[in-house]
């Protein structure tokens, strides 16, 4: 069985993409993870992605062939705005985000349903929500958005590392020597946003902070530096997309849930190595 | 030679004024220790100092010797967060961020220095170490090196000795004095009068009257003596 999987993916170029767009999508989530977790913005990615599903359902009633064209702005759209707020006292931050998710999730549904763009409305939305086997679907235009996207995620992180730790471990103290740390906190949101929009092709919306947070918050069970976490946590994001992909494909289970679940069993074996550790 | 003029400086929250009418100066080589309660303002003005809060009114003025981002902070009690993986090394380093602009990457010389200011600490051993492991004073000693990495001239200290344990305490005033007596201009907030008296060669105290000179007028003056001698019956 195994071989007949290999040449599958050797034979098809839709497998081919799959398992490129699913190894850059993987690396991309896992290296902003360890800050979204540690300055508490892990909330922000959940929003977006629910954000996201409403700019999805908007772009399926204009009927646009390209879907990013309209979620890509809309979702870094509401990544400043919900930054903004949540640096304002007055509405707290986990409060508006609340509101802005859930009521992009309700309105995003109610669209759907007004203009039917098919038959099979509950299909069409459990497979925007926990992402089917779209990413089998994939055109070549597609995977070269994300590829496009992956690199920019990656160039910014590889250039921008020293600053986002320092942003990440103190704020006020990188303000003092001069970094604008106001700047940086927009362009991790903006960069979040990318990434969850990317992820949406691979895992579906409700799932794509796990993708996001687990990888990180495995590496932080073993690993105790900075580098070292986030080295580890990309490593584990793409060995598990890998072996979701791989699974999913083998016993047909749907991409998106097999590797989080994936995901969920590595978190295990790491929470359990750290306990040894000690 | 004056490094930072005050002038006329009020500060505070949304208009909503703490201290008013500030004037004072730092020269170059001060020792100058910010005393007063809790709630006085002492970490807003140091906060205003470091521009990281606009003054209400008034300005402040830097020597020509010195530019904003060569000035080391040490903020009270930095909270982070219980889980954050960051090694001492990396932490150290973080401090020459004022130093790189928007150059990607540390230099050689930036990691020496990251180097020497861990040894000169000694902290050196720990550099591996996961900074939430160590001990309160070791974590003191760890930001206080990466304060060193962004400067040479002048450390704003904001409670470096809170909460650490008497002895540990002892060591941390031994070693920002020897910082001082290499001419670093030191700012420190405390709440200990009597140590403040002992090490500073200037006293800024900050309450309903607000004080600003040298220790030996401090002592002589009417606040100080109050305080000062309230201090003593509170720790005898
Ligand atoms: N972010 C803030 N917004 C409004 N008021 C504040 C803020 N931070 C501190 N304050 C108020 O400013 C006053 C001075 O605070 P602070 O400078 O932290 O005092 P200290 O460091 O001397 O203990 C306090 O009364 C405090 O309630
Ligand atoms: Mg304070």
């Amino acid at each position: 069985m195994m071989s007949g999987i290999i040449s599958l993916f050797i034979q098809y170029p839709f497998a081919r993409y799959a398992l490129i767009v699913g190894i850059l999508i993987a690396l991309c989530s896992s290296l902003l993870g360890v800050t979204l977790v540690l300055k508490r913005f892990s909330f922000i990615g959940d929003g977006l992605s629910h954000v996201a599903f409403g700019a999805i359902a908007i772009a399926s009633v204009l009927n646009l062939t390209n879907q990013m064209l309209i979620v890509l702005p809309v979702t870094i759209l509401c990544a400043i705005l919900l930054l903004r707020t949540g640096q304002n006292t007055k509405i707290r931050g986990d409060a508006s985000i609340a509101m802005i998710s859930v009521g992009a999730l309700a309105f995003g549904y109610l669209l759907l349903h007004l203009f039917p763009t098919s038959s099979n409305l509950s299909g069409d939305v459990c497979s925007t929500l926990f992402g089917s086997y779209s990413i089998l679907t994939l055109t070549s235009q597609e995977v070269w958005i994300c590829v496009i996207l992956s690199v920019l995620v990656i160039a910014f992180f590889i250039l921008f590392y020293n600053k986002i730790f320092s942003v990440t471990f103190d704020e006020t103290f990188s303000q003092a020597v001069g970094v604008r740390a106001g700047w940086y906190n927009l362009m991790i949101a903006v960069v979040i946003a990318v990434i969850i929009v990317l992820a949406m092709n691979l895992v579906g919306s409700l799932l794509i902070s796990a993708l996001v947070i687990f990888p990180a918050l495995s590496a932080m069970r073993i690993f105790k530096s900075f580098r070292k976490v986030t080295i580890c946590s990309v490593v584990i994001s793409v060995i598990c997309a890998l072996a979701g992909i791989l699974i999913s494909v083998a016993v047909s289970t749907p991409v998106g849930s097999t590797i989080v679940a994936v995901d969920v069993a590595v978190f295990g074996i790491c929470c359990a190595a750290g306990a040894l550790k000690k | 030679m004056s490094l930072i003029t005050v002038k006329d400086l009020s500060l505070g929250y949304e208009s909503k004024a703490i201290i008013e009418h500030l004037n004072f100066e730092i020269n170059e080589g001060d020792y100058l220790c910010i005393v007063g309660e809790n709630g006085s303002g002492k970490t807003t003005l140091m906060k205003t100092l470091l521009h990281l809060k606009a003054p209400l009114a008034g300005e402040i003025l830097f020597s020509d010797g010195l530019n904003a981002n060569e000035i080391g902070y040490l903020p009270q009690q930095t909270v982070v967060q219980k889980d954050f993986p960051a090694s001492v090394k990396e932490i150290v380093l973080s401090g020459c961020q004022g130093r790189t602009g928007l150059r990607p990457f540390y230099t050689k010389k930036e990691k020496k220095l990251a180097m020497d200011n861990m040894k000169l600490l000694n902290i050196l051993p720990l550099k591996e170490c996961c900074y939430r492991e160590l001990s309160g004073g070791q974590q003191q000693r760890v930001l206080l090196a990466r304060a060193l990495c962004a400067t040479r001239k002048m450390l704003l200290l904001d409670e470096p000795v809170s909460g650490l344990d008497p002895g540990v305490t002892l060591q941390m005033y031994e070693l920002i004095r020897e910082l001082n007596s290499v001419k670093i201009t030191i700012v420190m907030i405390s709440h200990d009068i009597s140590t403040a008296v002992k090490y500073a060669s200037h006293i800024f105290h900050i309450g309903e009257e607000i004080f600003f000179g040298t220790t030996q007028e401090y002592m002589k003056s009417e606040v100080g003596q109050f305080f000062l001698q309230y201090d003593e019956t509170a720790s005898s």
